[in-house]
């Protein structure tokens, strides 16, 4: 995506906004890291944008938020849900960011270009729908699709959902995402089989809590985990069954207002595919309470946050299979 | 010198475990590697690195120390120790096998920590050649020779053999009871070891500069503005510290459960909020201070306490698995611009 250096140079040197949440350029191809730019000279030597931008900048103005004066912010699509989210749980004031929409083909990742069996890379062009990869061992091209981070595989929208100015064209929901398809899966299994799988992959969790430190539904100031004074704090798994239950309990203090952005899963040093359980969580609220998608708008109630006398009773869990009963 | 076919593979393994526990690192389904217990079944993991460094196998995430079982009679005292047998560590890394000294320094000094000390001695480590360094690595700044790596044995792998070479008494006593090994042709060790070193030449990162950090730099490090900058991101999760193979910091606590306590010791990181706290308040208040002690810690107070040895291994684990892509040499880097 082309502009968007230039619109950060803009925003700062025409007053629009006091500074600018974007992308440090990296030492090398894959790894730009967020940053809050003061200055033009800053953006001039440091900013960068490009297919290796992956990260979801909104829960950082959590923090920005209580700055002087407005933090203008570049956001892709998925990325704007979680800021509508955060909004309207008051967490952020939406008069003190100026958002910038910048629409997003997906973007990529190193791990990606490792599975692709690509070794020794040393940088990257993007060109049309492929990246050419220089490589310690010659050149290769590979396409943007193969190349993506896992969130970005199955985008569930290319809307985005509120914007003071756009980057590039305005996109709809993707109706055929089959985000769901994997869900779907895991359903059919026997429970047996399902607890394999669960355990299987939690079991290698380190509990070094990135996910959660990246969740942007995660904003407690203190976590229950975290906390000495809980009762239930634990640095490590002292069983498989804590292992478990630190991210069942994470999925539904989240559920319902997880958007669904991946993040969790992208920045999984241990590759556990949590996107899997949150993706539960929102079918069934899907099946149960009728569709609903958190940070979609400004107005909607989460569904678990929203009681009505005609909700569908606890029971229908045990008796409905996956099905809507 | 000794070397055996890669056809042959599975029978070095299954010779090497009928005589004690092999772990070697092997792929899992997602295509992460890890340590595991050779089986039957196992293939070797034939990329560079496991996803968890090496050091899991003498200085686990989560371990038991002691249990008490509290009754009217009084406190029962409990052994909850695991016995340790010995085993073989096989397809180490050179990052990895240095990384073993550096913690060997924490752990086995007075007071020595009887539980790292029985694994360590019970080990015998077979280190490998990296064919195919990646760009992320840079431990030929820290003066590591991933041709070459020291191990108990060391071992290289063109595309027909495995080649073999004893260092230690130990790695000698492991060889002698591997009759099927056969007798190895050195210079064919040697080409691999050539070709690797045309490879690191290449390497993105091999000009790392270290010169303005090291032992005795505390205070022209300490209060560096970088410092803002280059944690302003840092979530503050302990991704970086886990996957390092020269972190040792762990905490101890209890697991209480009806009448009896279970007493444990697990990892813990500096980057976290609660790793200072005490009585009195928290001396590290912000993310800032947290990040620079992880950094400072590698780069100079353990430089300082250990005759100038570095306490990183540039085994790039953190440059990969970091969620916002900060790592060392970011901070390496960033230290340097502002050096006179
Ligand atoms: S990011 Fe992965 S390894 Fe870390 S706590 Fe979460 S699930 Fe566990
Ligand atoms: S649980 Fe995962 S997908 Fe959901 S909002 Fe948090 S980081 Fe995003
Ligand atoms: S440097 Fe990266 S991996 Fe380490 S605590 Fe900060 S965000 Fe987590
Ligand atoms: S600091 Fe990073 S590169 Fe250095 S040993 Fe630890 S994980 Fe490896």
């Amino acid at each position: 995506m082309q502009g968007v250096k230039q619109k950060a140079l803009e925003l700062l040197t025409g007053g629009k906004a006091d500074r600018v949440l974007g992308w440090r350029r990296g030492e090398t191809f894959y790894d730009p890291t967020p940053g809050v730019f003061a200055s033009a000279e800053e953006v001039e030597r440091d900013f960068v944008f490009d297919a290796f931008c992956g990260a979801n900048l909104s829960k950082y103005l959590i923090a920005l938020d209580r700055a002087e004066g407005v933090t203008a912010v570049f956001l892709k699509p998925c990325d704007s849900y979680s800021l509508v989210q955060l909004i309207k749980e008051h967490r952020i004031h939406r008069e003190k960011v100026y958002i910038v929409g910048v629409a997003c083909e997906g973007m990529c990742g190193y791990d990606a270009l490792m599975k692709a069996g690509i070794e020794g890379v040393l940088s990257f062009e993007e060109e049309g729908d492929a990246l050419k990869v220089h490589t310690l061992y010659g050149d290769t091209v590979i396409a943007r699709k193969d190349a993506l981070l896992s969130k970005c595989e199955h985008c569930k929208s290319k809307r985005i959902v509120t914007y003071d100015e756009l980057l590039g064209e305005q996109g709809d929901e993707v109706a055929d995402s089959g985000r769901f398809d994997e869900v779907a899966r895991l359903e059919k299994m026997t429970p047996e089989d399902r607890f394999a799988f669960w355990q299987n992959e939690l079991s290698r969790c380190i509990r070094c809590n990135a996910c959660r430190n990246v969740c942007p539904a995660c904003s407690c100031e203190k976590c229950v985990f975290d906390n000495p004074d809980s009762g239930i704090r634990n640095k490590a798994a002292a069983d498989s069954f804590e292992e478990n239950m630190f991210h069942i309990i994470r999925a539904f203090h989240v559920a319902s207002r997880c958007t669904d952005c991946g993040e969790c899963t992208r920045v999984c040093p241990q590759r556990i595919p949590l996107h899997l359980l949150n993706r539960k969580f929102i079918k069934d609220i899907n099946e149960l309470y009728g569709e609903y998608q958190a940070g979609a708008d400004f107005d909607t109630r989460p569904a678990l946050l929203n009681f009505q006398t005609g909700d569908c009773e606890p029971s229908i869990v045990h008796v409905r299979g996956g099905e809507r009963a | 010198m000794k070397q055996i076919a890669l056809n042959r593979l599975d029978e070095l393994f299954a010779a090497i475990s009928a005589r004690q526990t092999l772990l070697i690192p092997q792929q899992l389904e997602n295509g992460d590697a890890e340590f595991r217990p050779w089986s039957a079944e196992a293939k070797l993991y034939t990329g560079l690195k496991t996803s968890r460094s090496a050091k899991d196998a003498f200085f686990p995430q989560v371990e038991n120390l002691v249990g008490f079982k509290v009754s009217e009679q009084g406190i029962e005292l409990m052994d909850t120790r695991d016995e340790v047998q010995p085993f073989t560590l096989f397809g180490v890394r050179g990052c990895d096998a240095r990384s073993f000294d550096i913690l060997d320094r924490v752990f086995l000094a007075e007071p020595v920590d009887t539980f790292y000390a029985d694994r360590r001695a019970a080990a015998t480590v077979v280190t490998l050649a990296c064919n195919r360094p990646e760009t992320t690595c840079f431990c030929q700044s820290f003066g590591i020779d991933p041709s070459r790596p020291a191990g108990d044995v060391t071992c290289w792998m063109d595309a027909e053999n495995l080649y073999w070479q004893p260092n230690t008494d130990k790695g000698r006593a492991l060889t002698e009871a591997l009759s099927l090994l056969e007798e190895g042709e050195e210079a064919r060790a040697k080409r691999v070891e050539e070709d690797i070193q045309a490879v690191l030449k290449r390497l993105p990162l091999k000009d790392l500069s270290l010169d303005h950090v090291g032992a005795g730099k505390t205070k022209a490090l300490f209060d560096r503005p970088e410092w803002a900058e280059l944690s302003e991101a840092c979530l503050g999760c302990g991704a970086c510290t886990f996957v390092c193979p020269t972190c040792q910091c762990y905490d101890i606590e209890e697991f209480k459960s009806g009448g009896s306590v279970r007493r444990f010791r697990c990892w813990d990181s500096c980057m976290y909020s609660d790793f200072t706290l005490m009585s009195a308040g928290q001396p590290r208040p912000t993310q800032t201070e947290r990040f620079r002690q992880r950094f400072m810690h590698k780069l100079v107070y353990y430089p300082d306490n250990q005759d100038g040895l570095f306490s990183c291994v540039g085994c790039g684990r953190c440059l990969v698995k970091c969620p916002i892509h900060m790592n060392i040499v970011k901070v390496i880097n960033a230290l340097k611009e502002g050096t006179a």
